[in-house]
């Protein structure tokens, strides 16, 4: 049944557009620059989604992230560095990651499954998400991160904390997602 | 289309019935200006927005003009990558795939995700009769669902609720609803939460729709903003996509655009806060892609109409519209409302019922909807293009034609105007019978006592000389009198 379907509608299409002109693909936009993003820019705008954002010198993560995971318990996915974030025992209420890239213009992390990234269910079910991005990662629009992403690995694509404009569009943080996302952004 | 909306009248009473509904305007009203203030002023801080649209206007047309081929690619990019294809012609043979795709796996329960496709071919409904149940996840899916209602608007479709609306659903119909749940937006999401999360994590079925399918890599991306979406994408064993065949794009690259434009005009957002990007069968998943034709191909035999195929979908020309602001979405009588569901409806539908024929006059033709289009849908001239294709009523087609017999000859022109213009004391202001349908919506003009040929040639002008008095085509004070 399926083949005849696909042969059905592929004769449907070329037979809809025989002989109409082909349409030339107009690229006058800004594309991928290959400069290094702002890093206040994307600090505002990951606030703007009223998430917590720390701008901190390399030295200085390991201390920052102790001191704002103090009383929780954070899974830790392979490969994120030791140095960063040493674990405590108990129940996990909540996910420490890094990311792949991260878009300045629209305050975007987005996680590709690589190394300190776990799984896509892993930083999605826990209710608290603490994201590390170096400040290299950052790119100052779109195109640039379309440019270093490879499509085939699995994408996630995050600016700001879970939320919902379903009623009455007054928006509210937090519904199937993490309800807080804190990003520590490192410097040098 | 299926028929969710089928026996519904034409769009002109549907509308009437919603402007008496006080609730529903005030709803509309406040929902539709705060997305159009958000987006204005996130699209305004794009100093190429007009490049952006002009290159995912080109993409879209460039894909449509080879979707034969790009299909193609799909094809095998989701096949390489552990994925299976199925066509599908119409919304029966859609059904019919996932409904078997389901059976497979001995599933009764299936999660689904906010997907303008599924509900275009009545999946819930076709799967309930083979006793497979399906939950919206997405909240306002949940609410329409709960309310056992129509969505009314693409990217907010419980928007003709209000909270008070909402409280009172949820107490009634969610089980383990707290019974002291407030009217507060947090409290009502906070609800939803709890109630979808024990389904989330036990699911073994998901169907979602997709925002986009990449040709060149075999990719899928869904936009979102709960998290549902990535619940449904990624905890489920097995992933059901039923997609519309004009979601393609060709390269990865050409997703840069699309993730500029679709956001901004959609929710109004710089970016929305989750994309899910996954290609074929990922971290350990069966992935199902279901490809959807229902009315696409000869949507795209128009040469016209197939501008809408480029749609994706932002919903930005129903919050600009003066006609969905006040008529709603219910009246439009299916799942594409507004504007573009008043191009898009009567193409994928036909224009067999009198509803269908109605929707593309449910348009004042002021173009808010062409100027706020992503993709510069020319959303007026399609308008017109099927107000000439749509079936007239009888009385309209027979009068046309007389008024061409008329006008058609000089001399018969201006018999017919020294005739009206002895009888138009006898003119009534509304015409009686079938030509009730002209006066119904338009004032009588007024008919002067003499034609502006005659008086041109009573006074001279003819002859060259040059008229002193202005016409009484200009001073009516007569008619107005009597």
């Amino acid at each position: 049944m399926s083949a005849a379907a696909r042969e059905v509608i592929l004769r449907r299409i070329r037979s809809a557009v025989e002989g109409a002109p082909d349409a030339e693909i107009v690229r006058d936009y800004r594309g991928a620059t290959g400069e290094p993003g702002d890093v206040e820019l994307f600090a505002e705008r990951v606030r703007d989604y009223k998430a917590i954002v720390h701008v901190v010198p390399r030295a200085e993560v390991a201390a920052t992230i102790a001191e704002i995971t103090k009383g929780r318990v954070l899974t830790v996915p392979a490969g994120f560095p030791s140095d960063m974030y040493a674990p405590s025992q108990g129940e996990a209420d909540g996910v420490i990651s890094t990311c792949a890239v991260a878009v300045a213009a629209t305050g975007t992390i987005v996680l590709d499954a690589g190394p300190g990234q776990g799984t896509r269910a892993q930083t999605l079910i826990p209710d608290y998400h603490l994201c590390v991005v170096r400040d290299d990662q950052i790119v100052p629009n779109v195109p640039d991160a379309i440019a270093r992403l490879d499509a085939t690995r699995p994408l996630t694509w995050i600016s700001g904390p879970s939320a919902t404009s379903d009623i009455e569009l007054n928006r509210v943080e937090g519904v199937h997602g993490p309800r807080t996302l804190e990003v520590v952004i490192v410097i040098g | 289309m299926s028929g969710v909306f089928v026996g519904m009248p034409a769009f002109p009473k549907n509308a009437a019935k919603a402007v008496q509904n006080s609730q529903l305007r005030f709803n509309l009203r406040k929902a539709t200006h705060t997305i159009r203030g958000k987006r204005a002023a996130v699209v305004g801080e794009v100093d190429d927005w007009a490049e952006l649209r002009q290159a995912g206007k080109t993409i879209k047309d460039h894909t449509l003009r080879n979707l034969d081929r790009y299909l193609i690619e799909l094809e095998e990019k989701v096949t390489a990558a552990g994925g299976v294809v199925h066509w599908a012609r119409d919304a029966a043979e859609a059904n019919r795939i996932v409904a078997r795709l389901v059976k497979d796996t001995g599933e009764t329960e299936v999660v689904k995700v906010k997907s303008m496709a599924t509900m275009e071919i009545g999946l819930n409904e076709a799967l309930a009769e083979e006793g497979i149940e399906a939950f919206e996840t997405d909240l306002a899916e949940l609410i329409v669902q709960l309310g056992d209602d129509f969505p009314s608007h693409i990217l907010v479709p419980a928007i003709h609720r209000n909270r008070a609306e909402i409280r009172e659903l949820f107490l009634k119909k969610m089980a383990g609803a707290p019974k002291d749940l407030t009217d507060e937006p947090r409290a009502l999401a906070e609800a939803a939460r709890l109630y979808l999360r024990k389904r989330f994590l036990e699911a073994k079925v998901a169907i979602s729709g997709a925002n986009f399918m990449i040709a060149e890599t075999g990719t899928l991306v869904v936009l979102e903003s709960e998290g549902n979406g990535r619940m449904c994408l990624t905890l489920p064993k097995t992933l059901i996509s039923v997609v519309g065949i004009e979601k393609l794009l060709p390269t990865w690259q050409d997703l840069e655009v699309f993730l500029q434009l679709l956001p901004r005009s959609s929710t109004g957002e710089r970016m929305n806060p989750y994309t899910s990007m996954w290609t074929g069968a990922t971290e350990g998943q069966e992935f199902h892609l279901v490809l959807l034709d229902n009315g696409r191909t000869s949507v795209l035999a128009d040469k016209v109409g197939r501008q809408a195929l480029r749609c994706i979908r932002c919903s930005a020309c129903l919050n600009v519209c003066p006609v969905y602001e006040r008529a709603g979405g219910h009246a439009y009588g299916s799942v594409y409302p507004g504007p573009i569901g008043a191009i898009l409806t009567p193409q994928l539908r036909g224009m067999d019922t009198e509803l269908d024929r109605s929707l593309p006059y449910a348009s004042s033709l002021c173009g808010a909807c062409y100027e706020v289009c992503p993709v510069a849908i020319d959303i007026p001239s399609v308008l017109v293009d099927l107000r000439a294709k749509a079936r007239h009523p009888r009385t309209e087609r027979a009068g046309m034609a007389a008024a061409g017999w008329v006008f058609n000859r000089s001399k018969r022109l201006a018999k017919a105007q020294r005739f009206g213009g002895r009888m138009r004391r006898l003119v009534p202001k509304r015409l009686p019978g079938p030509l009730s349908g002209w006066t119904d919506t338009r004032d009588m003009p007024e008919i002067p006592a003499e034609s502006f040929r005659d008086w041109w040639v009573r006074e001279g002008g003819a002859d060259g000389r040059r008229p002193a008095v202005a016409p009484d085509v200009n001073l009516p004070q007569e008619s107005r009198e009597s």
